[in-house]
């Protein structure tokens, strides 16, 4: 019993980060029908903006807001240069491009810092949480409650305000969102930005929790919180962060229960099983193709 | 250009292949070309196949698949485990062999293709990656191939001449397909798949067909992988190589063959003539990925190939 706590608390640590992750996944597939292969290497470079920052002697707090700043700007610019000229292009261009992106992104960093992990100074020292024979380390929780809040405030932001307003109308139906007055491009640009900066948060938080950093480590948790995006119905922001729970668990618990080695299959057989028999994920609509 | 019969084409097509067979074949005889060279030439004939099959998904059927090196890698353990587990004369095991890779991938591809087939491309190129590392994963703990340290101990039966006739038939059997009227269902498919289905085109079947055509091909390619190498890796089979082979397709230009083969040779020659830029290999393969994309897709390229376009179609 002790042990499936354990397990219970490691899969929602990595499935909130897998939710981050899916989120940024899901708000740009939502608004510019596009999956952003590069979206797993930007959780990369937001690891390795703070890791840079902190090794320069800053604070871990500025690390962490400029790496999130970077992040941001980086999704913005990746979106300008490479995504917006290709928008009336067909699917498999900007597909090709996405990956493009990733590949550039992650071999300039290798060049840069080297093939070779290097280790992440963990700056979350809180003392460890204790609930009855359990202990919980303060990454665990402090990771959980981050990617809550951030998630409460992310749905506020959609519901409220007037750009999330604006974010959902261009994901409806673009035209009819420009023919209302909405600047489409400006919407899009933030889109990324947010997704980006998600990301590097949740870089952030993956990599306190598992200290060492190499230019590929974006690579596979992009891909399991792409299959969380898809789990929970991509374009559907509750369904993001339901199917990162989901997927946090069911890895946490094959990992435990069934074999460590087999996990990324069993992943990647749901995805392949989800894919066939509820394509629109858990909470995400049916929509027909129209000519 | 003077207009060229279809028979014409095809005698003249034969005859550069048999030329520069001979020039190859004589060129080794001669001890000019060393081994080294010799073993950069059977990559660039296993590239050419590889490349040439995943254009007809990419490139002519417009469905983005990143699981070719799966396929690459079914095809070359199954054939492996096929002349290993057999005992056969040489001349009658390896092309059963490699036969065996290639039905071996294409029942993976169909395996991949079925539930792929009524969903829209990002999804398929997201199920085709998964595929990919499925496969490596099973590999690498699958004990009774060799797991994470390697198959080895396969015959090596592949030589230059083995890999020259497959390629060359390859390019031959995929040119006949698509200029064949199935050929045109499938280019009609990528162009508007609504429209075509609309027009009487069997989208599923055609789709499926050229699914398989692919992975066969992919298997075919690692056979020859297989029986070149001596030795098998699950780590060879990365999403790397499937993005390599993709690479060689967008700078070959999708949907076109020939533009396919001389891509495939010369990305392949290119990091053994210069050791020193391997370094930036998947760097610049990245950047001419973008690049590619972006000049395709700007208004003013587009024009211009209209443009050349509608002259071709006056002479031919």
């Amino acid at each position: 019993m002790n042990q499936f706590f354990m397990q219970l608390i490691n899969g929602l640590n990595i499935g909130s980060i897998y939710a981050l992750i899916a989120l940024g996944y899901t708000m740009v597939y939502g608004i510019a029908k596009l999956i952003n292969f590069a979206h797993g290497d930007v959780i990369m470079v937001g690891a390795y903006v703070s890791f840079v920052c902190m090794n320069m002697g800053l604070p871990w707090w500025l690390a962490v807001i400029i790496s999130i700043v970077a992040c941001a700007l980086l999704g913005i610019l990746m979106e300008k240069i490479a995504y917006k000229p290709l928008r009336k292009a067909s699917r498999i261009s900007l597909l090709i491009t996405a990956i493009g992106i990733s590949y550039l992104l992650q071999n300039a960093f290798q060049l840069i810092f080297g093939a070779n992990p290097q280790p992440y100074p963990s700056f979350i020292t809180l003392p460890a949480l204790k609930i009855g024979v359990i202990t919980i380390q303060s990454n665990y929780y402090v990771t959980f409650i981050v990617s809550v809040v951030l998630m409460i405030l992310l749905t506020l932001f959609t519901n409220k305000t007037t750009m999330g307003k604006a974010m959902r109308a261009v994901s409806e139906d673009e035209g009819a969102a420009k023919l209302m007055g909405i600047n489409v491009d400006t919407t899009i640009s933030l889109t990324f930005g947010i997704g980006c900066a998600l990301a590097a948060i949740a870089g952030i938080l993956y990599t306190n929790c598992y200290p060492m950093i190499n230019p590929t480590l974006g690579s596979l948790p992009g891909i399991k919180a792409f299959i969380a995006a898809v789990l929970g119905g991509i374009g559907s922001i509750p369904g993001a962060v339901i199917g990162g729970f989901i997927l946090g668990m069911v890895e946490a618990m094959t990992r435990a229960y069934i074999s460590s080695q087999l996990t990324d299959t069993i992943v990647f057989t749901i995805l392949i099983l989800m894919l066939v028999f509820k394509p629109a994920g858990i909470l995400g609509k049916n929509v027909k193709e129209k000519v | 250009m003077k207009k060229l019969s279809m028979r014409n084409r095809v005698f003249l097509e034969f005859a550069i292949t048999l030329v520069v067979y001979i020039i190859c074949s004589l060129l080794m005889r001669a001890g000019i070309l060393t081994s080294y060279w010799q073993g950069v030439l059977m990559s660039m004939c296993i590239n050419v196949i590889l490349t040439v099959s995943l254009n007809m998904t990419a490139g002519f059927l417009g469905e983005l698949a990143l699981g070719h090196a799966g396929f690459m890698a079914v095809g070359a353990y199954a054939s492996a485990f096929f002349s290993k587990s057999l005992r056969l004369l040489p001349v009658l095991e390896f092309p059963l062999a490699i036969l065996v890779g290639g039905i071996v991938a294409m029942a993976f591809g169909l395996l991949v293709c079925l539930p792929t087939l009524r969903l829209r491309g990002d999804y398929l190129a997201i199920i085709t990656l998964a595929f990919g590392e499925i496969v490596r994963n099973i590999l690498i703990n699958l004990k009774v191939l060799g797991g994470a340290g390697g198959y080895t101990a396969i015959s090596r039966y592949a030589n230059f001449t083995w890999a020259f006739v497959l390629a060359a038939l390859t390019v031959f059997l995929s040119l006949s397909l698509i200029h064949s009227r199935h050929g045109r269902s499938i280019i009609a498919i990528r162009e508007d798949e609504i429209a075509a289905e609309s027009s009487g085109v069997n989208t599923r079947k055609y789709k499926i067909i050229t699914f398989l055509f692919s992975a066969f091909f992919a298997g075919v390619g690692g056979a020859l992988y297989a029986h070149y190498m001596g030795f098998l890796q699950p780590s060879i089979f990365t999403l790397d190589k499937s993005i390599e082979i993709l690479v060689m397709v967008v700078l070959g230009g999708m949907g076109n063959i020939f533009g396919s083969v001389i891509s495939a040779g010369v990305l392949t020659l290119l990091p053994e003539v210069l050791r020193s830029v391997s370094d930036y290999r998947m760097l610049v393969y990245a950047i001419v990925l973008i690049l590619m994309m972006l000049i395709k897709n700007a208004p003013k390229v587009q024009l211009f190939l209209q443009r050349f376009k509608r002259s071709k179609e006056v002479h031919s």
